[in-house]
């Protein structure tokens, strides 16, 4: 006899279950069936909580306290003016409110030889070769966030780049959160070819003052030789709930190069999953995480290396002030035939207030025997003596703080290629500093 | 009034059981003059130059330290530099991250802005540090790097002595400016310090060695030992102090 321990559900989990009584309906008997398959999942599962080892520091059942509905559209006027990141980067830029793609404020005209942009609204509509690659990055266990994510989302983008397509212009998709408290959810696939190349960029916003909630999922899948650029803002209002999830499948011989900013919404969590099946790549995923109040941010990486020669790394930096928290998770794994494999991962903190916190739990998991792997963490204030050269010569104690914590965030920000979206980047850095002087 | 004015400086390290390093130091400098402030390992010669600088390491418990009449130990750190403090430091800080331009440039405006002075131009700031790094031989490389990173002992010297005639400071403290310093790099350094000397402009260099003073000739000598000055003379007190060494003092004070 099965003895069956359902936990007392919260009313966040009894909302969401609610909510997940009227799936979306488009894309195909496959898709409808990934839905179906999610919000089981959902109801079997619930929100995770601290005894969860990946949710360990962020117990979203705690964190979550109410679901929201759906989101309705959003007004385009309210809209473009919310939208201002990554604004003067010169990208092709495709507006998402309440997660749903905003056509008049989306460039799709002249696309580039070789490039297919759709709302995935329409591509589910439409069904063909592209949607049938969505859903097939999931990483093969629960997680809540992407879980609510595959069932809910009805729209987002659908990129492709066709094989040996390198195109130049950055697409950025702007994620723009509108109008009452409200989840809205937003799905995203990115397919480049062979040998193509890519700059993508998403960015978050939304008003300050408001509960929202968005849970946005992006795949990427990226053939054999091709080479991804990716650059994240997640600048949310100061009361949101920010959850992501990142899923890759790497080729052979690709070179993928990740960064996420992260400076706003209440409560964040990303999750990261990198599946390494094509010999001889090289990964990095990077980011640079700013937080002040009572802000918490998560970034839970899990990277896999199935098969041999791939070269990931990982450099995450955290400027954490007040009492804010931050969370980085990071797991490796090298699967027995991933020889050759070369992994390093490094998370580096610094606390600015006296009751910041961080968490670094790094994880390391090797079947291989002929490998090279590490971690590092570390985890201090701004260095004293640092700070006494800069002041001796006429700083002052704020601006000599700024360029140091503006020096530490920059060594992961350099990773990023692309110039414009780098000086973006540095300037949002900035901007931060300056609303903490 | 001397232009900076130190009397009776009895200073200790932080802390409840910390050790009294400075015991009663007493030193006038005018606007000008060239102090070499001389004595064996430990005598407190590091000590006063970080607390003439400001650094929050130390306590001071009885004497006063004036600059042109204000009190010198009330003000912050950037607050005496932009009063015309400058310490070059024995072993400079490598800065990663922050480009020696942006560090030069951030001082030198913040303490224009401190004393109510217009901010630099860039053309202007461009030429100046492009004259100054010239005569010291540092290269535009070395300017676009991080503070002092990756710069060899020498070069870190030569940055120090950049900033100094970029900041142009009423005194210059040099502690052991000559320290790690071959026969050449002492020259450069050297030369740049004596560019530096001015009228209106007072030093004190702090050495171990006689041979700094070779060719940075100073108006004065002191010796220092155990936290105080134990005696002072003109330039020839050096050449008596290489040839003896600091025995005497050593046992005067056993």
């Amino acid at each position: 006899m099965n003895a069956e321990i359902r936990p007392i559900r919260t009313p966040a989990e009894q909302g969401l279950s609610g909510e997940l009584k009227n799936l979306p309906s488009s894309g195909g008997a496959r898709i409808v069936a990934l839905r179906e398959a999610a919000a089981k999942a959902f109801n079997d599962n619930g929100l995770p909580h601290r005894r969860v080892e990946e949710w360990k520091y962020t117990d979203l059942r705690t964190l979550m306290r109410e679901a929201l509905p759906v989101s309705s559209p959003a007004q385009s006027a309210q809209v473009e003016a919310h939208a201002r990141l990554l604004i003067d980067t010169g990208a092709r830029r495709l507006v998402i409110a309440n997660g749903a793609v905003v056509p008049e404020l989306s460039d799709l005209a002249d696309l580039e030889s070789g490039l297919t942009i759709q709302p995935l609204a329409t591509a589910l509509a439409a069904g063909g070769d592209l949607i049938a690659r969505l859903g097939t990055l999931e990483p093969g266990r629960y997680d809540a966030a992407l879980a609510l994510n595959t069932a809910l989302a009805a729209d987002g983008v659908a990129i492709s780049v066709a094989p040996g397509a390198v195109i130049e212009r950055p697409i950025h998709v702007a994620h723009v959160f509108s109008g009452k408290a409200a989840a809205s959810f937003a799905r995203n696939l990115v397919v480049l070819g062979a040998g193509a190349s890519l700059t993508y960029a998403e960015s978050f916003e939304g008003p300050e003052g408001v509960a929202y909630q968005v849970n946005s999922a992006t795949e990427f899948v990226v053939a054999d030789e091709a080479s991804l650029d990716l650059v994240r803002v997640q600048e949310e209002g100061a009361n949101a709930l920010h959850l992501s999830t990142l899923l890759f499948e790497v080729g052979k011989a690709v070179k993928l190069n990740a960064f996420t900013f992260t400076s706003g919404a209440a409560v964040t969590r990303t999750s990261l999953y990198a599946r390494l099946n094509g010999a001889d790549s090289a990964v990095s995923f990077n980011g640079a995480i700013l937080l002040k109040d009572r802000q918490h941010a998560d970034s839970t990486l899990f990277v896999d290396h199935q098969t041999t020669g791939c070269e990931s790394r990982e450099l995450f930096k955290h400027v954490l002030d007040d009492s804010s928290r931050g969370v980085f998770q990071g797991k490796i794994v090298v699967r027995q035939p991933a020889q050759k494999t070369d992994g390093r991962m490094m998370s580096r903190a610094l606390l600015l207030g006296d009751d910041a916190e961080m968490d670094n739990k790094p994880e390391l998991e090797i079947f291989a025997d002929d490998v090279a792997c590490g971690h590092g963490a570390t985890c201090g204030a701004i260095d004293d003596d640092l700070l006494f050269y800069l002041r001796a010569r006429g700083i002052p104690l704020k601006e000599a703080q700024s360029l140091l914590v503006q020096a530490f965030v920059g060594e992961a920000i350099e990773t990023v290629a692309n110039d414009e979206l780098r000086d973006a980047l540095v300037e949002r850095a900035e901007a931060w500093l300056k609303a903490r002087a | 009034m001397a232009m900076l004015d130190i009397d009776n400086l009895h200073a200790k390290i932080e802390g409840e059981d910390g050790k009294e390093i400075l015991k009663g130091l007493s030193l006038k400098v005018n606007p000008g003059e060239v102090h070499a402030i001389m004595g064996p390992n430990g005598s407190g010669k590091s000590t006063l130059s970080y607390i003439l600088a400001g650094k929050d390491d130390y306590e001071v418990t009885e004497g006063t330290v004036t600059l042109n009449g204000e009190d010198l130990l009330d003000m912050e750190i950037d607050e005496r530099a932009a009063k015309g403090v400058f310490l070059a430091f024995q072993y400079p800080i490598e800065v990663p991250g922050v480009a020696t331009m942006t560090f030069l440039r951030s001082a030198l405006n913040a303490q224009r802005k401190k004393r109510g002075e217009e901010e630099i131009s860039t053309p202007d700031f461009l030429r100046l540090v492009r004259e100054k790094a010239a005569g010291l031989g540092i290269s535009q490389d070395m300017l676009k790097r991080g503070v002092n990173v990756g710069f060899s002992g020498g070069e870190k010297k030569r940055a120090e002595i950049l900033q100094m005639a970029i900041l142009e400071p009423k005194i210059a403290i040099l502690d052991e400016t000559d320290s790690g310093l071959d026969i050449d790099a002492l020259k450069i350094v050297s030369e740049g310090v004596n560019a530096l000397r001015s009228p209106e402009r007072g030093m004190i260099v702090i050495t171990h060695y006689q041979r700094l003073l070779n060719h940075i000739v100073p108006d004065f000598v002191h010796v220092m030992h155990k936290g105080r000055i134990v005696r002072s003379g003109g330039k020839e007190l050096a050449l008596e102090l290489e040839a003896n060494g600091y025995a005497e003092y050593q046992q005067d004070a056993a």
